[in-house]
């Protein structure tokens, strides 16, 4: 398995809130929940390309701030049109205040 | 056995609705009718990134295969030329007829004509993917593009114009550009980027008269100037396609008129998208008809579950995006519903203008920047709107509160 990678400090996210992580000519999406776990997705909606990261988190979803598609952070699942291809999801810690994210 | 749903209009409206009546779980004939040679697609691209490419494809809504999988019968090149109401039939182009036990008018609309003589070849409107093309086959550095009408399709094309090296003069009768619907602050942010990109915009100057030679038109402008393209794009609106609906009897209201369930006059026959007006809840049942692509996805999914008997009310809060150069704009609500607005800057050159009602109630935002710096903060606008929520002007006008935070008040 690849190694795990700091993404940033759990407290440069807000609750129920979404921030960019790139990395290796990657981009990724890490997520608080608003019962205050973290998750990680790719950075890009499986519509058109767009960051998520400047989307809406409501709850378990994150929403495509241009076409509104949904999907589920914690499970990657697309929730409905204009999105019908989930988003893939990585394995997420915190460790000493840090968010560290396994890319595979 | 059932006759099934037919779907007039393959677009995205037409294609989400038939996908939708099969993930409500509807198992009868699903029939999809487009006169269009394409499988359901996609229309925003085609003035943006279908033009940055040098060999365009449609963005399909569905393929060959998820059709297939979903039992849904696309016919494509193909028209509804009459409805016959009494039989539940519609009969098509080819001589051939569907019936139905629901029928869904999803026509959309079509571009509105300049009424003016002097047209040829080389004046031009967007509205299918063949019109892309023909469009996209004249981008080219060198060339001159003449844009007719500062809406959103005409700007939109103006970027990819300017992109690919064409130089552009965008030409709007009104004393500005985006006058529909659109505020002055905004409307301002998106003239200095054409300009910014070399753009020439005339404001305020009608057409006096176009002269095509098909090798080139030549626009003379009330005010006397002239000038001479390579090829001429009209975005002057668009109207809605209703003549299969009025040749059936079928209420006409600027649109097919529906009520808040997407019903026309006639108990088994719906109408969505920008072919439709409707009564939209949020501003007291005042009639409107979009043209916008979320508007016909949502219509066409609530046309799916109203015609198997949901028998829900539109409630959706009207939302609108256009992308241009690097800037996109975003619109929830209707502006001309405000009396005042408030400011919120987001940094980066960001704002959102809130528009209040004339008792305090938030009717629309409207935003524009970078990237999509103001989506999240239309996306939260857009759920205070359709709570009819009247927020306080300083904390909308205030960056360190948080809407979701008034939201949740």
């Amino acid at each position: 398995m690849s190694d795990w990678v700091e993404a940033c400090a759990a407290d440069d996210i807000d609750e129920e809130d979404v921030m960019r992580f790139d990395h290796g000519g990657r981009t990724f999406a890490i997520y608080r929940s608003p019962d205050d776990e973290f998750f990680a997705t790719d950075g890009l909606c499986t519509h058109e390309k767009v960051h998520l990261a400047d989307g809406l988190v409501m709850d378990d979803i994150i929403e495509c701030p241009k076409h509104n598609g949904r999907f589920n952070y914690k499970t990657g699942a697309a929730r409905g049109a204009p999105v019908c291809v989930n988003l893939r999801t990585y394995p997420v810690k915190v460790d000493a205040g840090k968010v560290l994210i396994q890319i595979g | 056995m059932a006759r099934g749903m037919v779907i007039i209009g393959a677009g995205e409206c037409g294609g989400r609705a038939a996908l939708a009546l099969r993930d409500l779980g509807y198992d009868g004939p699903v029939t999809l009718v487009g006169d269009e040679p394409h499988l359901p697609y996609e229309r925003p691209p085609l003035s943006k990134e279908a033009m940055a490419s040098d060999a365009p494809e449609i963005k399909a809504i569905a393929s060959d295969d998820l059709l297939a999988e979903k039992s849904i019968r696309h016919l494509h090149s193909v028209r509804a030329v009459a409805i016959d109401r009494a039989a539940h039939e519609v009969r098509l182009s080819d001589g051939s007829s569907l019936s139905y036990d629901k029928l869904l008018l999803a026509t959309g609309s079509t571009p509105r004509k300049l009424p003016m003589p002097g047209l040829g070849a080389r004046c031009v409107y967007l509205r299918t993917f063949a019109d892309a093309l023909a469009i996209r086959a004249h981008l080219r550095p060198g060339n001159r593009v003449a844009v007719i009408g500062g809406g959103f399709i005409g700007l939109e094309l103006a970027a990819s114009a300017r992109k690919l090296g064409s130089s552009v003069t965008v030409i709007e009768a009104q004393p500005r550009i985006l006058m529909r619907g659109v505020p002055a602050e905004i409307a301002a942010v998106v003239h200095d980027a054409h300009v910014a990109q070399g753009v020439d915009i005339l404001c305020g100057d009608g057409i006096a008269a176009i002269a095509d030679n098909g090798k080139e038109v030549c626009v003379t402008l009330a005010g006397g100037r002239e000038i001479t393209a390579d090829l001429a794009i009209i975005g002057i609106g668009a109207v809605p396609v209703t003549g299969l609906a009025a040749e059936a009897g079928l209420a006409i209201d600027n649109g097919i008129s529906v009520d808040a369930q997407l019903l026309t006059s006639d108990p088994d026959i719906f109408a969505a998208g920008d072919c439709c007006s409707f009564p939209l809840a949020v501003y007291g049942g005042r009639r409107v008809r979009l043209e916008a692509w979320r508007n016909a996805q949502e219509q066409g999914a609530l046309a799916a579950r109203n015609m198997l008997g949901a028998g829900e009310a539109h409630a959706d809060v009207p939302w609108f995006w256009s992308d241009q150069y690097g800037l996109s704009l975003q619109i929830a609500g209707l502006t001309d519903e405000g009396r005042t607005m408030v400011r919120r800057d987001l940094g980066e050159s960001a704002f959102i203008l809130f528009h209040l009602a004339g008792d305090g109630r938030l009717v629309a935002a409207s935003g524009i920047g970078p990237g999509n710096a103001v989506a999240r903060d239309i996306r939260l606008a857009e759920m205070l709107i359709a709570r009819r929520a009247s927020p306080a002007p300083e904390a909308l006008g205030s960056p360190e509160v948080k809407l979701k935070a008034l939201l949740a008040a």
